[in-house]
């Protein structure tokens, strides 16, 4: 029960801003309208590293922050498996698809082997859901975090599907379309595309009467039980809504790392989507998209970064801790909220010189 | 009891069942074809007792969590670091004194003070904000992680065992009968069995103090209603802060206690927290005696699946769990 009202707090919106309507809601922000454009225009200049290990890894990280965004932010519930139906469904596209396990890889072509994975993928993070929901408020951060590490611990100890520890390398990403999806360029594209798209499907939903709904599950499950809602299946919906984008940005993850081993959806990874939507801020659905490049940045540049002050580069991971532990003190919103202060504080003497 | 039968009288024909058949593959002498189906009996001896002692294990450090969330809805993340550091810092006592139960002693407050601080200077400033606590306590295992990586590397580290704990002895199970008709008995390692008495001693003194003296009456107060209990004028906060103590230098202590008869790593502190979210979520949350149950069920289902089937060793673990949460979200014993 605590933690909806910590949610209340975290979480988005008053009644004013989901009053929007449709049309308004891609009337955004002047400041995203620039970012897009330099998204869209960003190949022309910037590096094939750039474009893909720092933009394109930050956009599929944000896509299942943003996943667990929507459930948090909205619904109300932390769930630490998000980063495991990503896996689920990047190791379904490396045993449907082709790699060098042959003899697991079953080579089917792209249009059969990938929706399928997704399927598979949506299915294990609903079940995870159905789960989840039997339990309230902070059990769910326990319980979905058992489900991943049990996912983990299966693949890393299961040979005959999941290829154990090493898992599957040199995983394909298809020629469609005349395409070849694995050069640089083609496949930002497809990153920006798809990442795009479940930001916009997300801001969509959160307005949307289900979306509505949800918030209002997520202040009040007994109030929305009493109303008639069934606070059972809104919970359920929402975590098949979240499950497929984090399926995709997984196909995506493993396109994107070309592997796919019980590494990737260990314990460390699941922990980190949470502090990039932590550090994000958990208020709006961009947040997600924030904490996922700064999370890249430092975890690319840090290492650098650290030796140059002088400082021994492993000790990357005490820096994030730090950060983390920082922001969560001193901003529960993440970045979001901190930016929102900072405009608060240089609007308040203006609009009291207007006063004057 | 009497109650528990006559309203479940097919379950109580089971678990009769199940105890019988039980107390028959203990006690009795393995016909050849059960060996042949089980195999040897002494593999399922051991499997036996090397899941009721890991139990033993799972039950110390599982407990310290579900009484630090009973009371405080805390969901410590951090207490598996609590017990790798617990572990890493017996290490360097004993081998420094060279005395084990000094080591374990130490430990336990030197860990409880670190749990005092926690408590004192991070948790008590968002008390009842359940998530961002979870959130803090994720922050201070990534650090306190990456420090123990820092100082104690990615090696092996086994605390040094005191002589008198040392070598096997002999259990009266026999294992089989040679063909000289002389009784063969099961040689179990000593430590473990010791183990085993602590855990249960520490049990029975945690379900003493928290059901016959005054403060474990405040605790299962605050258990049940925290602000309640704090409108009748009782200093939650001391409370709170010898929960936190006790419960983290438990963590500690587990740690000197795992890193005696298993090892010490990088990454035990994630296993170990996995370990106490299942038992706590099978046993059901803030219940003493439901860590127990959970943390004997939780050690049997992890040894006999190592034994049996390798492979899905940690599901078995997992379906337990999800068995649990279908039929009893509240877990195993929990009333409400």
């Amino acid at each position: 029960m605590a933690l909806v009202e910590t949610a209340n707090a975290v979480g988005p919106g008053s009644a004013k801003a989901e009053s929007w309507s449709l049309t308004s809601t891609f009337q955004a922000h002047p400041v995203l309208w620039l970012l897009a454009l330099f998204l869209l225009i960003l190949p022309a200049f910037a590096s094939n590293f750039v474009l893909i290990e720092i933009f394109g890894w930050a956009m599929i990280l944000g896509m299942i922050a943003l996943s667990l965004m929507f459930l948090a932010g909205y619904g109300g519930m932390v769930s630490l498996v998000q980063m495991t139906i990503a896996g689920c469904a990047g190791y379904m596209v490396a045993i449907f698809g082709t790699t060098v396990m042959t003899d697991i890889s079953l080579g089917w072509p792209w249009w059969v082997g990938v929706p399928l994975a997704i399927v598979i993928a949506v299915i294990f993070g609903t079940l995870s859901g159905v789960l989840a929901v039997r339990t309230e408020g902070i059990y769910t951060i326990m319980i979905t975090l058992a489900i991943a590490s049990a996912f983990y611990y299966f693949t890393l100890q299961n040979y005959a599907i999941f290829n154990g520890f090493s898992g599957f390398n040199a995983v394909r990403t298809p020629v469609a379309f005349g395409v070849d999806w694995r050069a640089p360029v083609p496949f930002y594209y497809l990153i920006l595309f798809w990442a795009v798209l479940s930001y916009l499907v997300v801001v969509y939903v959160s307005r949307s009467p289900f979306g509505l709904a949800l918030q209002g599950v997520r202040d009040n499950p007994r109030r929305m039980e009493a109303l008639g809602f069934n606070v059972t299946a809104h919970r359920i919906a929402a975590y098949a809504f979240a499950a497929l984008i984090a399926a995709i940005a997984g196909v995506l993850l493993v396109w994107h790392g070309g592997q796919i081993s019980p590494g990737t959806a260990g314990v460390g990874p699941v922990i980190d989507i949470l502090i990039i939507a932590v550090v994000g801020g958990l208020s709006r659905p961009i947040g997600a998209f924030i904490g996922a490049i700064i999370y890249v940045m430092l975890r690319t540049f840090a290492l650098d970064a650290l030796v140059a002050v002088g400082l021994d580069g492993k000790r990357f991971q005490l820096l994030i801790g730090l950060g983390f532990l920082l922001i969560v003190l001193f901003s529960p919103d993440g970045i979001l909220g901190l930016w929102a202060r900072w405009r608060a504080r240089m609007q308040r003497p203006n609009t009291h010189g207007g006063r004057a | 009891m009497n109650n528990f039968i006559g309203r479940h009288p097919v379950w109580s024909l089971v678990i009769v069942i199940l105890i019988a058949a039980m107390l028959f593959l203990i006690f009795a002498v393995w016909p050849p074809e059960l060996e042949q189906v089980l195999g040897r009996k002494r593999i399922f001896l051991s499997a036996l007792l090397n899941g009721i002692t890991l139990g033993g294990l799972y039950f110390l450090v599982a407990s310290g969590f579900t009484l630090i969330f009973g009371l405080m809805r805390n969901v410590n993340l951090a207490h598996g670091s609590l017990y790798l550091f617990g572990g890493y810092f017996g290490y360097e006592i004993a081998t420094w004194t060279g005395s084990w139960v000094f080591a374990l002693v130490a430990t336990f407050v030197i860990v409880a003070l670190l749990g005092i601080v926690l408590q004192f200077t991070v948790f008590r400033w968002m008390e009842g904000q359940d998530l961002r606590q979870t959130l803090v306590t994720i922050a201070i295992s990534l650090i306190l992680a990456d420090l123990m990586l820092w100082r104690w590397g990615g090696d092996f580290y086994q605390v040094p065992m005191p002589a008198w704990l040392g070598g096997p002895v002999e259990i009266p199970l026999v294992t089989a009968i040679r063909s000289s008709g002389e009784l063969v008995y099961l040689q179990y390692p000593l430590v473990r069995l010791v183990i085993l008495l602590g855990a249960v001693v520490i049990g029975v003194l945690m379900w003493l103090a928290l059901n016959r003296t005054k403060i474990g009456m405040l605790i299962r107060a605050g258990v049940d209603d925290r602000d309640m209990l704090s409108a009748t004028g009782v200093r939650v906060q001391f409370l709170f802060l010898a929960v936190f103590a006790f419960g983290a230098g438990l963590a500690g202590l587990t740690g000197v206690v795992g890193g005696t008869f298993q090892s010490l790593q990088q990454g035990e502190d994630i296993k170990i927290l996995l370990a106490s979210l299942v038992v706590v979520i099978v046993g059901g949350m803030g219940s003493i005696t439901g860590a127990a149950v959970g943390a004997v069920l939780i050690g049997l289902a992890d040894q006999f699946g190592t034994v049996y089937m390798p492979t899905y060793a940690v599901v078995l673990t997992f379906v337990i769990m999800v068995v649990v949460l279908a039929l009893r979200p509240q877990g195993l014993l929990r009333g409400h």
